[in-house]
């Protein structure tokens, strides 16, 4: 490639949008071509700058409850069903009852799948009421206490600020059946939760797999008789990045 | 007959009646799906717009949207399809208040000869360097045209892929890149000429 092809290449390679051969071939041509690498040095700056300087426009508080009431009617309505339609309610009732319980026996989902569905709300529901934290500091040494004194475990808790996730706090959660910690990291704009509680078996271990849903990537691995959930709306490499520096500070 | 007429108007009015599972679970799917991606739809829309007031009529008028064809919705990306709404409404409402004409140059590849990259010396380090960088970087994207405005938003804001904001603003992905690039280089300019200023 010659630096023509290179800079038309190089927004891609700014975005981690290209393939490893393309990527490889950039690298190569950057570390010889200082006109390119000046050229890629002023887009990585002005990323740079972007990020760190642009004003997120958080939704002003009301605005969810504004558009809840305007999508759900006003007041709850009542049945009034007239009263020879009670009994074709009750019918209409348990059919949909036994239709419903059959269909959840036919689609039950994994165990792990429907562990993610609680992930996310869990997550959705911290970002939802703004309360990210119930003890808010970046100070690990107040945070893990606090978690230690309300749960029947000490989950390892580290602030990253050092590799660019400062710990905002943490919080109690109920997931699978349990109480557990939830953490709140952040990165840029992006929170990050991440959820942790002991494996109910020991002897299992998870390597790190990563999946989206719903705008969110997830990743979930265990680590020493932990299991971590990791959640956030920040792209999967770098939330892959997170729990990696979480996971070597630990 | 009469029976079956009358069975038949009673079974619509009980419909028309009941509140019925589908419009509560309807409601739980919205919150579930959508209401959590607010600070994203407002964030967009606010920076469209570059007002308050008219960012939340925009997300308000584009959430009743969602929710009228949240059945149309069997996507896994819900934070897309409300972005995409969210741009939707927005040009919409543009049109509606009869604002200025939206100034897009239609080659997006510079057909005026003029490359796409930027090319003279790094003005992002001096700038940040100065007291007011944000109210001057903040300032530089404002005066973008909402077309460049809006691929940064959701790519350095949003933090979305090539692929998805090819979906939220319905352009190929050729574009997606070709458009980022140049929106890039005219913010690389502003800034250049903002220092010069200084």
């Amino acid at each position: 490639m010659d630096c023509t092809d290179i800079r038309s290449r190089l927004p891609a390679y700014l975005d981690q949008e290209l393939d490893a051969a393309n990527v490889a071939a950039i690298d190569r041509h950057l570390a010889a071509c200082d006109a390119c690498s000046a050229a890629f040095a002023r887009q990585s700056n002005l990323r740079r700058a972007l990020r760190e300087q642009l004003t997120y426009h958080r939704a002003p508080a009301g605005l969810a409850s504004r558009i809840r009431s305007q999508v759900t009617p006003a007041e709850p309505r009542r049945f009034r069903f007239a009263p020879q339609w009670w009994q074709f309610g009750a019918a209409v009732a348990a059919t949909a009852v036994v239709t419903w319980m059959a269909a959840v026996e036919f689609q039950r989902p994994a165990p792990d799948q429907l562990l993610a569905e609680e992930v996310i709300a869990g997550h959705a529901r911290a970002v939802l009421t703004s309360h990210v934290a119930d003890v808010a500091t970046s100070d690990q040494h107040t945070v893990k206490p606090w978690l230690s004194s309300k749960l029947d475990f000490s989950p390892p808790v580290t602030d990253l600020t050092g590799a660019g996730f400062p710990l905002l706090g943490g919080r109690l959660d109920y997931l699978d059946n349990r109480p557990v910690a939830a953490l709140a990291y952040q990165h840029r704009q992006h929170l990050i939760s991440l959820f942790v509680w002991p494996e109910r078996d020991a002897a299992r271990s998870a390597p790190m797999r990563g999946f989206s849903r719903q705008g969110y990537n997830v990743l979930h691995w265990t680590d020493a008789g932990m299991t971590y959930w990791a959640i956030s709306d920040l792209n999967g490499n770098e939330l892959r990045d997170f729990a990696q520096a979480y996971a070597s500070a630990k | 007959m009469a029976i079956a007429r009358a069975l038949a108007r009673e079974q619509f009015t009980h419909q028309e009646r009941a509140p019925g599972l589908d419009e509560r679970s309807k409601a739980k799917r919205f919150e579930q799906l959508f209401v959590a991606h607010l600070d994203s739809a407002y964030d967009l829309a606010r920076w469209l717009t570059r007002d308050e007031r008219n960012a939340e009529d925009v997300v308000q008028e584009a959430c009743l949207r969602a929710f009228k064809f949240l059945d149309g919705f069997h996507g896994d990306n819900a934070r897309v399809w409300l972005l995409a709404i969210v741009r939707n409404t927005y040009y919409t409402w543009l049109r509606k208040n009869q604002f200025q004409a939206l100034n897009v140059p239609l080659d997006e590849e510079g057909a005026d000869g003029v490359p796409l990259e930027f090319d003279g010396g790094n003005p992002v380090d001096e700038l940040l360097q100065q007291k007011d960088a944000r109210r001057l970087i903040n300032g530089a994207l404002e005066q973008l045209p909402a077309e460049f405005r809006e691929v940064i938003v959701l790519r350095e804001l949003e933090d979305l892929s090539y692929k998805e904001i090819a979906a939220v603003a319905d352009i190929p992905l050729g574009t997606v890149m070709s458009r980022l690039a140049r929106a890039r280089k005219l913010l690389l300019q502003h800034l250049q000429q903002v220092r010069q200023e200084v």
